[in-house]
């Protein structure tokens, strides 16, 4: 009997128990507690997990029995990824990204950000340029279900009534007009850019020039009946937040756009990949942003009717921003990843 | 491909030959995931509802928040937040046994798994709402280009070795098979028990190669008895068996097993690998 036993089984018979313990560790720390380990037990996985790798080699080399080969596979990838995976929980990597991941791709992108504003800004004078010509350009920039009545044939007052005094039936609805605004509008326009972005950055140049216009020729049609400043306080109070979240699309979108055109010594996929990463983080970041527009949108607007007080809430909101971006920080403790 | 596994070499030298997840998994998964989250808002709807009737507040925008806001929310982060987890996987993920890493066998870091999530935005949503927003005022040429656009996304995985989907393609990302080990018994110990009875000579154990031996591996765990039978049958002819004994397939089947493993393991580690039956060794 004894001498019938294969070598390969006696060497999988001395090592088994190990394999087995390190399951059981995998399967307590996959589970919803790693907290439930104790500090000896979170020291044995590395080295179980090492054990198991050289198991593996060796199995690879002695042994014919497919069925532990394929054991030992997914047993060692499984406390690989335990072993090299991230550190910290969700919450920590929330956290650090709105601390610092975040705010740091926005300024790795800065070069991108002053090209799509300066597309934007080309825009918007075009449009006004053209408007003032003639104002039938209004319409080339202007959506009609957007325009809402507002277009160069309404009166001054109803422009004017546009603007303030929420009207009657619409105060609690505030908040379901910012959502279907965010989404049909907004939302899909910066999402548009950065992931139009991929072809060559032309259709993400193309709507940052359109999103300028389109406020360009907003402005221009207020401008022409006077109605300049409380335009600009009706829109800045969210559109700072706003036009500052799809610029970034914008840059997010040219990042990779750059990357696919002039993916360097690197092979394409690796750029895109490397680029995309961080356009993604700032996108991550501008979902939030459109969202604080939206709540401004909704509420803020709604809630104040007062053009200097909106001012006031545009310039805070621009100094926040920009102070969180690209204010003077502490070199972070912590590395990069 | 899938069979052979994906070159996977950690840190400390070893491949792991990981094993790429298949389209119909990860479609499957999905699946799993979307249904989750419609369940998730149909609840949420629900009480709200509840909440309002009972403090008797008529709020007829409330469900378009809750479906708008909600499932902006939930499909935002429902995914990011469960791929951010050890497990990196979403329930979805997790009952088709799959899981996300990083493609250069690095960590798989947050902004990888944003990425490849902000993404499907593009891939699935925006398509969908194109399909949505038929009979308002969109015309038919832009549907079709939004179902062309969509096509070329969701036929994406097809065509790339690693089945990436664009979202993986940006993030450096892939999905892969992560089945719980299950530690087979080793066929080798029931054989041991068998060759008490048998003797096969060494021309009857150089009739086949590796290939085969692990063929013959697969037939004796799953364990159907025609399969048995038959490949019992092909083996006894094949090696000029003369039944003296009297023996089950089964328990013929396994002796030969060992046996064979125990000549090709030793043949093995003076290093002669003979891959099947037409190998001369």
């Amino acid at each position: 009997m004894a001498e019938l036993q294969l070598k390969s089984h006696r060497f999988r018979e001395e090592r088994e128990a190990d394999w087995r313990r390190l399951e059981r560790l995998l399967t307590k720390v996959e589970g919803r507690s790693p907290g439930k380990l104790t500090a000896p037990e979170l020291l044995e996985i590395p080295v179980l997990y090492r054990q198991a790798l050289s198991s593996l080699s060796v199995a690879r080399a002695i042994t014919l029995d497919q069925g532990l080969i394929d054991y030992l596979e997914s047993l060692c990838a499984r406390a690989y990824f335990i072993v090299y995976g991230p550190r910290t929980s969700v919450w920590e990597r929330t956290g650090r990204f709105f601390s610092h991941d975040w705010p740091a791709a926005v300024r790795g992108l800065w070069r991108e950000t002053l090209a799509a504003t300066l597309i934007g800004v080309l825009g918007l004078i075009v449009a006004m340029a053209l408007i003032h010509q003639d104002a039938g350009w209004y319409f080339s920039f202007v959506p009609k279900a957007l325009a809402g009545g507002r277009d160069p044939s309404a009166s001054a007052e109803f422009l004017r009534s546009t603007l303030f005094a929420a009207p009657k039936g619409q105060q609690h609805s505030g908040l379901s007009v910012m959502a279907a605004f965010l989404f049909t509008h907004n939302a899909g326009i910066a999402l548009l850019a950065f992931a139009l972005g991929f072809a060559f950055c032309v259709p993400t140049g193309a709507l940052m020039a359109y999103n300028g216009a389109m406020l360009g020729a907003f402005l221009s049609l207020f401008i022409s009946r006077g109605l300049g400043v409380e335009a600009g306080g009706w829109l800045f109070i969210h559109g700072v937040t706003e036009l500052f979240a799809v610029t970034l699309a914008g840059a997010a979108g040219f990042a990779i756009g750059t990357a696919t055109l002039f993916p360097g010594d690197r092979p394409r996929a690796e750029a895109v990949a490397q680029a995309g990463r961080r356009a993604a983080a700032v996108m991550t970041g501008v979902v939030v942003m459109l969202f604080v527009a939206g709540l401004l949108e909704g509420f803020a607007r709604q809630l104040i009717q007062n053009t200097a007080v909106r001012y006031g809430v545009a310039t805070l909101s621009a100094a926040v921003w920009g102070l969180y971006f690209y204010g003077p920080r502490r070199r972070g403790g912590l590395g990069h990843e | 491909m899938s069979d052979a596994g994906r070159e996977f070499v950690t840190p400390e030298g070893v491949d792991l030959r990981l094993k790429v997840g298949a389209v119909s998994e990860r479609a499957g998964a999905l699946v799993i995931d979307l249904l989750i989250i419609m369940a998730a808002l149909i609840l949420l709807t629900i009480l709200v509802g509840a909440a309002l009737w009972v403090s008797n507040v008529t709020a007829r925008s409330a469900p378009a928040v809750i479906w708008l806001l909600g499932f902006f929310l939930l499909r935002n982060f429902y995914f990011t937040g469960f791929e951010l987890t050890p497990a990196a996987a979403t329930p979805g993920k997790r009952v088709m046994k799959l899981r996300v890493i990083a493609r250069n066998g690095g960590r798989l870091t947050a902004d990888a798994v944003f990425g490849r999530n902000a993404m499907r935005e593009l891939e699935l949503y925006l398509p969908m709402i194109f399909m949505l927003s038929r009979g308002q005022g969109v015309d038919a040429w832009v549907i079709s280009l939004g179902c062309l656009w969509s096509l070329v996304f969701l036929l994406f995985p097809l065509f790339n070795r690693d089945h990436l989907r664009a979202g993986d393609l940006i993030a450096g990302t892939m999905v892969v098979r992560a089945p719980k080990p299950i530690l087979a018994p080793d066929l080798s110990r029931d054989g041991a028990v068998a060759l008490n009875e048998l003797r096969f000579t060494d021309e009857q154990l150089s009739a086949y190669g590796i290939k085969e031996l692990q063929v013959l591996e697969s037939v004796l765990r799953s364990n159907d008895r025609k399969t048995l039978a038959e490949v019992a049958r092909r083996i006894r002819g094949k090696i000029g068996w003369i039944d003296e004994v009297g023996v089950s397939d089964r328990a013929f089947l396994t002796g030969y097993y060992a046996a064979l493993r125990g000549r090709l393991e030793r043949q093995m580690l003076f290093g002669r690998r003979r891959a099947d039956k037409f190998d001369a060794g």
